[in-house]
């Protein structure tokens, strides 16, 4: 494993020196080099340590640049590190950085940038919400540390000289390498904090290390980021300008697309099929790493009916997903039966027995399943549902509403606002309530770690055969087995209702050229793409 | 009436703390904080970022800290969603949007509106009464999120002459259409409210006699009918220019203009308390301010108040 691991390293430093834009033969690269995308909501802060959202996530990654960067798949290639080496233990690992790397004032970017910036995630004083990300990557100390039992400086990062920087783990970490494109472990330059205090990240202040650099930020309105002469390999950057346009309204955004305003965007729920028969070449659907599902309260404060598998089982198979994807959502969305989402990289989707049935067989077996719990349509059993506002989940709840019916359940829809919704499960106040989660990074485990029982997991699910699988997975050369099993785990069991896997189904104008389809994270880099003439 | 200012003013400082102390109690009350996530933060780092905003305070330790804070520095605070920007920052970028379209709103509705209802009320059941009502009513039932997209398909997608939304204060362009959405209901109340109150007015004694006593009709409209009809329209237009220079929800989100209305909503819901108070105290103090200004119109205006 570590043999391999630095061979492919290493040969990643050579065979790929620099991933940037690469022109497709028979393309012609337009005059202007603007991008415009599209923006749901104001960005909070382009601080990589503060910043908490996904949109944040994507203008950072334009202004910074990690250890490691993706490629159009989803693939860690080098960012600002060249390659790596991994101890026989699995507990250190070495990363030479590249030596022309420079901040966009000049400096050279070197190793004590990045130990600054794992500092700064997780010092208790400077509160960054993210803290937890340098824990889920195992660095050592980073526990101790945000819990105050610890200096900030004993944190396992160090730079042995300005290109050398070494990280200590706690344990092996199979995913390590896949969380440093993740803008919570980007480098931040000391100096320039210190200077501006708060105002560091303001346009004129801010000092990156990305190819673009920050020329203006009009708070809830545009996000202007300009190619940055410093970066390294600034002479393969072709994008010129990069544009964060806010349109708070969906339906808005899509008029502005087709007012030439924005290159990216969106598709409102249910404007798919339309869509793409207008627009064939610019209405796209492509996977996305988000799992949707009911959770099942399955702790002292949930219902005692659920307790019982079978119940639960009969509630799963109930559902007729295929409905769910095809009528309801109409974005190319995938039916669900398991957790983990089938495009993340390098995950064997298991095979859940409930797939491979049909939805009559189902259906029957759920029926049989709820009658042997005693319950039938003249005697129901009642259940609650909990959903944030939303018009896609309340036409999923609803569907599944009518959906159990006939089998003998009776629900309940309690619609709520998002804060309360959230407060509700983290409390256990719930018996079913709809949840996502999103990849942290391009691993299984980012999914299955939720339902440890030291987990997130807000149905307090607790199976000790899962969490021990979940710890082998950690160190094992193949974790796809353990992932298989864990999966197997949770199909018997059920602490959730599997439902379905995310697709973004955007519009992207026709010219727009080097978006990364195939990266089920979704993660974009300016630096890869470019104009194309009409 | 100096003294009835003051009287007033003294009044004023304790309704603005009531309503501190009591948005503060509701806005906390509220379940669910600033940093509850879907993801649940670990219970350190959640105690950790409750240290950094002294959430962890007793509530009236909290709520003395915030006016103490306000009262010496005039300072509203940190925003717990946006960790990089203070209140006073928020507040700084969009109130200044939201004051310029609707300002610009309060003078196209008082403008036209006054001008529209008169003319209509003179030359009462003539084409242009019908109109002018015709006008004002298609405005009062074309609410502003139906004004709004009508306004974009025209003018962005077929013609192509504005942009479809955002903001900036070089360009006017922009402005036009949030300015015309969010002033087109309150023309056709200003409208409406003019018509009628003039209606009255013109069938009243004291015209009669101007009439009688051979004044033109032009004066008579001018000096003797104008100022009283217009009294029911300024204890209209007192709330509706609070509203409308405080900003509108449906504006703000529509055309994306990152004013304060849509701080507003967006600091109840995602429980950023300190821009949510900035904003409460910002509004209450202008309608606090405005009902005031109302009233000293309203004296100087008709005498029998003042006297």
């Amino acid at each position: 494993m570590t043999k391999f691991l630095m061979t492919t390293a290493l040969a990643l430093s050579f065979a790929a020196p620099s991933f940037a834009a690469t022109v497709a033969e028979g393309d012609t690269l337009a005059e202007t080099q603007e991008y415009n995308f599209w923006l749901l909501d104001g960005i909070k802060t382009v601080d990589p340590q503060l910043n908490t959202d996904v949109e944040g996530s994507d203008v950072i990654r334009q202004l910074f640049e990690g250890l490691m960067n993706e490629d159009a798949t989803g693939a860690m290639i080098p960012g600002v590190a060249t390659d790596y080496e991994m101890s026989e233990d699995g507990l250190t690992y070495t990363f030479n950085l590249r030596e022309d790397a420079r901040w966009s004032n000049g400096e050279p970017v070197r190793a004590q940038d990045f130990v600054y910036g794992w500092q700064r995630a997780v010092d208790p004083a400077n509160a960054s919400e993210y803290a937890w990300f340098i824990e889920l990557m195992n660095v050592v100390n980073a526990t101790e540390i945000v819990n105050g039992e610890a200096e900030v400086d004993t944190l396992g990062v160090t730079a042995i000289d300005d290109t050398t920087l070494e990280v200590q783990l706690s344990q092996p970490t199979a995913y390590f390498i896949k969380t440093l494109s993740h803008a919570t472990t980007f480098p931040v330059l000391q100096s320039v904090v210190e200077e501006h205090g708060d105002d560091w990240t303001q346009p004129g202040n801010l000092v990156g290390n990305g190819a673009y650099t920050l020329t203006g930020h009009n708070i809830g309105v545009t996000i202007t980021m300009e190619k940055n002469p410093e970066y390294w390999d600034a002479e393969n950057v072709i994008l010129e300008k990069l544009t964060g346009v806010v349109v708070n309204d969906q339906n808005v955004a899509l008029t502005r697309y087709q007012a030439g305003e924005l290159d990216r965007m969106d598709i409102p729920a249910g404007q798919y099929p339309r869509l793409s028969e207008e627009f064939p070449d610019e209405a796209i659907s492509f996977p996305y790493s988000c799992s949707y599902a009911y959770l099942v309260n399955m702790s002292d404060k949930g219902r005692e009916e659920l307790q019982d598998a079978n119940v639960r089982r009969a509630l799963a198979l109930g559902l007729n997903r295929d409905i769910i994807v095809d009528q309801v959502l109409q974005g190319g969305q995938r039916p669900s039966y398991n957790w983990t989402h089938w495009a993340i990289e390098g995950f064997e989707m298991p095979e859940i027995e409930m797939a491979s049935m049909s939805q009559e067989d189902r259906t029957a077996e759920a029926k049989r399943l709820l009658e042997e719990a005693g319950y039938t349509p003249d005697n129901p059993l009642r259940l609650t549902l909990n959903y944030n506002t939303s018009e896609d989940h309340k036409k999923i709840a609803v569907v599944a509403q009518q959906m159990w019916k006939p089998l003998g359940v009776e629900l309940t829809l309690n619609n709520m606002e998002w804060k309360v919704h959230t407060d509700r499960m983290q409390e256990q106040d719930f018996e079913l309530a709809r949840y996502a989660w999103c990849a942290d990074y391009n691993e299984a485990s980012t999914f299955l770690d939720y339902f440890r029982s030291t987990g997130s997991n807000y149905g307090e699910f607790d199976n000790a055969e899962y969490d021990a699988l979940l710890d082998e997975a950690v160190t094992s050369e193949n974790p796809n087995e353990q992932y298989t099993a864990a999966e197997q785990i949770l199909a018997a069991e059920l602490p959730l209702i599997p439902i379905y896997h995310y697709a973004n189904v955007d519009m992207i104008k026709p010219y727009v050229k080097g978006v990364p389809l195939e990266n089920v994270m979704n993660n974009w880099y300016g630096k890869d793409m470019y104009i194309a003439a009409e | 009436m100096f003294g009835y200012i003051l009287r007033r003013l003294a009044v004023a400082i304790p309704t603005l703390l009531l309503l501190i102390v009591f948005s503060f109690i509701l806005m906390h009350a509220a379940p669910g904080g600033p940093f509850t996530r879907d993801r649940e933060i670990p219970a350190q780092v959640l105690a950790n970022l409750e240290a950094k905003y002294g959430l962890d305070d007793p509530l009236w330790k909290q709520i003395l800290d915030y006016v103490w804070g306000i009262i010496r520095h005039f300072d509203f605070g940190p925003s717990f969603v946006y960790p990089d920007r203070s209140v006073n920052e928020i507040i700084a970028a969009g109130f200044p949007v939201t004051l310029t379209y609707g300002l610009l709103s309060f003078v196209l509705a008082v403008g036209v509106g006054v001008a529209l209802g008169a003319a209509a009320a003179i030359r009462q059941n003539s084409w242009l009464d019908y109109l002018a009502v015709g006008i004002s009513i298609g405005a009062q039932v074309l609410p502003n999120f139906v004004m709004a997209p009508i306004l974009v398909l025209l003018f962005t997608l077929t013609l192509g002459w504005l942009p479809g939304g955002g903001w900036s204060f070089n360009n006017p362009d922009y402005w036009i259409m949030p300015v015309i959405a969010l002033g087109t209901s309150y023309m056709a109340s200003i409208a409406r409210i003019t018509r009628s109150s003039m209606l009255e007015v013109l069938s009243s004694n004291h015209i009669r006699t101007a009439r009688a006593k051979g004044l033109p009709e032009r004066r008579v409209i001018w000096k003797h009918a104008m100022k009283p009809a217009l009294l029911p329209v300024i204890s209209y237009l007192g709330p509706a220019f609070v509203s409308m220079i405080t900003g509108s929800v449906v504006i703000d989100m529509y055309f994306s203009t990152g004013g304060i209305g849509k701080s507003f909503v967006d600091s109840a819901l995602n429980r950023d308390y300190a821009v949510m108070m900035g904003v409460t105290i910002l509004v209450g103090a202008l309608t606090i301010l405005f009902s005031l200004v109302v009233d000293i119109m309203y004296a100087w205006i008709d005498p029998k108040i003042r006297y």
